[in-house]
């Protein structure tokens, strides 16, 4: 009976996400306000069903009803209640349910949060976000229903969840990531409300800023929760594998990371608007390609539940409307560059705008590596795959000239900056960076390259940082006055820039100085990595919930004979779908972690065992943090709670005669 | 110059300069780290080359696996019911992997018709079988159906 409601809760959804890109568009373009004033009732009702909808799957889940197709396929009674619950969205109809909800979640969030904004504006976001939500909404009505039933031959059990996503990683990654994915959506329907509109100006930048920043901080979140999770759940010790289905997180991630940068120059000083729309599709674009990659059934990994071609046709086909009909729009209505020369040749524009590039050069990077051998495979010219190397070659030197133009960046002005003013300034932090990496690289004892390149970097885009606070937190009244003057903005991009010195750090040293062994042990048997000694003491038994597993023990001692701690690596059995999964041992620590994992039994009393010392691998994760707490520090700032200013700088609705392709008034001001 | 002009152009030639690096590099690399794959039937008529970094794959050949008591290496036969390879590993093997099983192996054939893999990959799920696989898999079927009398007990069994 339930599952038959959340089937009607959907279509009603349906028709609900239609009237939304329907009435609140013909409203703001015949200048009607009833029109208009459907939009925020539409968007709340929107939401109700499908979170009705979402529920109802649920409870399907957590009552066991396996009547339900998908409920029987990704679940099994004697699964733990917290995993049945994450089950939901572990299976593909689930997953794209979650995706629609997180949907019309940012739509009911933009329709409240948007009391200060001119009504056309939020009409024209809204609709347009209701035409995304209606492409999703039949993608999965059609093509992948979880309200299927398999009656009348309803299985006596289920046939239980993947293993791999029996995990706390799983319960929290994907809500995160389709937090970042979906929340590009609203940059891009600020975007596409901009471009009928003809007003690309300031105001539109300000309003898509805290957006695309919430969404960046939670997609920061999201890969870096899949990293984490890939680490310890995989059982190889490895944080990313170039895998296609991370790139495609990686993509909209680095283009959105240069959206947020150029939207701040367009905002401040009103140029790079033409660039900073056509950022915001090609952002959202990559979150649909991102989908389609994943969930198409292309590539072939953990991630890609269902190969069906309909689903893959029905997704490209998505992918097609949205980008021809947004370049369409763009070609006609991107404004004509007015630009006056208004920023010299060293600048902070001119240094942002190096940001994009090299941003937007390592999305193409990366873009061209995960599509390149399904192009051609798909041509039927041979199948081929490109290894991590060719990521590893072509995006470090990109991330590290990123780390030093942004070093130098931070000190830059707007408008101007006096080359050898700037010269000078950079001398000390520059000194100061060299002799930190030198005993980085003393400490760690050997020198490298590519190391030095990439802790220099990171300690340079540290050390630049806090120049640049202790320069602006100068005050009459004291230092501390001086730092409590700082906006919360500003500290949002210095936890930003932080947080990428420490993932650059941590990327760099582990991969650099990492020890890998894997080694035949038999109880008793010791093997060192780096500085620790690991001796397998024993070997077990042991039952669980869902699984049995045999287990190891490790003693893990440092050079002074101390144990520092014991871990006992898993070989675990699942009992449902008999997989074989590894559960990892680790140490984990601040500066290092210490990684045991068993491999397989290869004679009576000896076990394929993996060993590795990891040095700085937590700070991967850290830094993500960082950066992810960055952007809601930034979005907090009092700026965007406009309620103590004026209405932003035009009245709504839109007064006759607004000339989509004059520049905007404040341009021609200055 | 016109200064709008000499700004333009400045960008300009940032950009180009910007991409023609990334095409450079991204040449560069791509030459250096494409794998192509080989199913075992290529394999055995020596259509692989020798010392280069490619991917092979196939079925593990029932009872072909074989240890080395006193190090983790460990020898087995990749084969696609027509040709099969012997195919040599140091390290550990993924958890999926087993004898009947679909396996894709990233290494070199060394002079003699070993493959010696410095990868060996099986996926999460049982009854999942690498694209690549199958496909060799049909191909050497459709070889076999094609000539008369051979019974055709592999391709019988998918």
């Amino acid at each position: 009976m339930y599952p038959e409601l959340g089937q009607i809760a959907l279509i009603l959804a349906l028709l609900l996400a239609v009237l939304l890109s329907v009435v609140p568009l013909v409203g703001s373009v015949t200048g009607r306000d009833q029109l208009q004033a459907f939009a925020r009732p539409l968007s709340a009702g929107l939401f109700v069903f499908v979170a009705l909808a979402f529920g109802i799957l649920t409870h399907a889940f957590v009552t066991d009803d396996f009547s339900v197709a998908y409920v029987a396929n990704n679940s099994n009674s004697m699964l733990p209640w917290y995993y049945k619950f994450s089950a939901v969205w572990g299976g593909h109809e689930g997953s794209l349910l979650l995706w629609v909800l997180m949907l019309v979640g940012w739509t009911l969030a933009v329709a409240v949060f948007s009391r200060r904004l001119p009504a056309v504006m939020v009409s024209q976001v809204l609709a347009v976000l209701g035409m995304v939500t209606v492409g999703f909404l039949l993608f999965t009505i059609i093509t992948s229903n979880p309200f299927d039933r398999t009656l009348p031959n309803v299985p006596a059990d289920g046939a239980d969840l993947n293993p791999l996503l029996q995990d706390f990683g799983l319960i929290v990654h994907p809500p995160m990531l389709y937090m970042g994915y979906v929340g590009f959506s609203v940059a891009f329907a600020f975007a596409i409300a901009a471009l009928i509109n003809g007003k690309l100006d300031a105001a539109w930048a300000r309003w898509s800023r805290p957006w695309t920043t919430v969404a960046w901080a939670f997609l920061s979140l999201g890969i870096a929760l899949g990293s984490w999770w890939a680490y310890y759940e995989l059982g190889w010790g490895g944080w990313w594998f170039w895998d296609p289905v991370e790139n495609a997180s990686l993509l909209p991630w680095l283009s959105g990371t240069a959206l947020m940068h150029s939207l701040a120059v367009t905002e401040k000083r009103g140029v790079f608007k033409s660039w900073t729309v056509l950022l915001a599709i090609v952002t959202f674009s990559l979150s649909l390609l991102g989908t389609f990659l994943v969930r198409s059934g292309v590539l072939t990994s953990v991630h890609a539940f269902a190969s069906d071609p309909d689903r893959g046709t029905f997704l490209l086909v998505l992918l097609a409307i949205t980008i021809i009909s947004s370049l369409t729009l763009y070609a006609f209505r991107a404004p004509v560059v007015h630009v006056r020369s208004r920023y010299g040749s060293l600048s902070r524009e001119i240094f942002l705008l190096l940001n994009n590039v090299l941003l937007v050069a390592a999305t193409l990077l990366v873009l061209v590596g995960t599509l390149y051998p399904l192009v051609l495979d798909y041509l039927d010219m041979g199948r081929l795959s490109i290894g991590e190397p060719f990521f590893n070659l072509t995006f470090s030197p990109l991330g590290i000239a990123a780390g030093l133009l942004l070093g130098a960046g931070i000190f830059s002005r707007w408008k101007k900056t006096d080359g050898g003013w700037l010269g000078r300034k950079l001398l000390w932090p520059l000194a100061i960076s060299m002799l930190a990496t030198a005993s980085v690289m003393l400490a760690y004892g050997t020198f490298m390259p590519w190391a030095f390149a990439g802790v220099f970097a990171a300690i340079w885009v540290s050390v630049a940082t806090f120049w640049d606070i202790w320069d602006k937190s100068g005050s009459k009244k004291g230092r501390l006055h001086g730092l409590k003057r700082q906006s919360r903005s500003y500290y949002g991009m210095v936890l930003g820039h932080l947080g990428l010195a420490i993932t650059m750090a941590g990327a760099t040293v582990a991969s650099n100085y990492g020890i890998e062994r894997d080694v035949r042990m038999s109880p008793g048997d010791t093997a060192s990595v780096g500085d620790y000694q690991v001796t397998f003491t024993e070997i077990g038994n042991r039952r669980g919930k869902n699984f049995t597993a045999e287990y190891g023990r490790f003693e893990i001692t440092n050079d002074n004979g101390r144990v520092v701690s014991t871990l006992y690596p898993e070989k675990r059995q699942y009992m449902v779908q008999r997989n074989t999964m590894t559960e990892a041992g680790i140490d984990a620590g601040l500066f290092r972690d210490v990684f045991v994992a068993i491999g397989e039994r290869v004679s009576d009393d000896a076990w394929a065992i993996r060993v590795q010392y990891k040095p700085l691998v937590r700070w991967l994760w850290l830094g993500s943090l960082f950066m992810a707490a960055g952007g809601f520090l930034a979005i907090s700032d009092r700026r965007y709670r406009i309620r103590d200013k004026a209405p932003e700088s035009y009245p709504s609705p839109v007064p006759q005669g607004s000339d989509t392709r004059r520049p905007d008034p404040a341009g021609a001001a200055s | 110059m016109h200064p709008i002009r000499k700004k333009r152009l400045t960008i300009v030639l940032f950009l180009l300069a910007g991409v023609s690096v990334a095409v450079a590099l991204t040449t560069y690399a791509l030459r250096q780290n494409i794998n192509l794959f080989y199913d075992p039937s290529q394999i055995a008529q020596g259509e692989a080359p020798v010392d280069v970094r490619i991917r092979a794959g196939g079925m593990v050949e029932e009872g072909s696996v074989l240890r080395d008591p006193e190090s983790l290496k460990v020898e087995f036969k990749v084969t696609d019911f027509t040709s099969s390879v012997l195919v040599e590993y140091t390290g550990i093997l993924p958890d999926l992997f087993a004898e009947g099983q679909g396996v894709v192996a990233m290494g070199r054939m060394d002079g003699n018709g070993r493959f010696v893999a410095d990868q060996v990959l099986a996926k999460h799920d049982e009854n999942y079988m690498p694209p690549e696989v199958n496909e060799a898999l049909e191909k050497a079927a459709g070889k076999r159906a094609s000539m008369p009398g051979v019974q055709d007990e592999a391709a019988a069994s998918y």
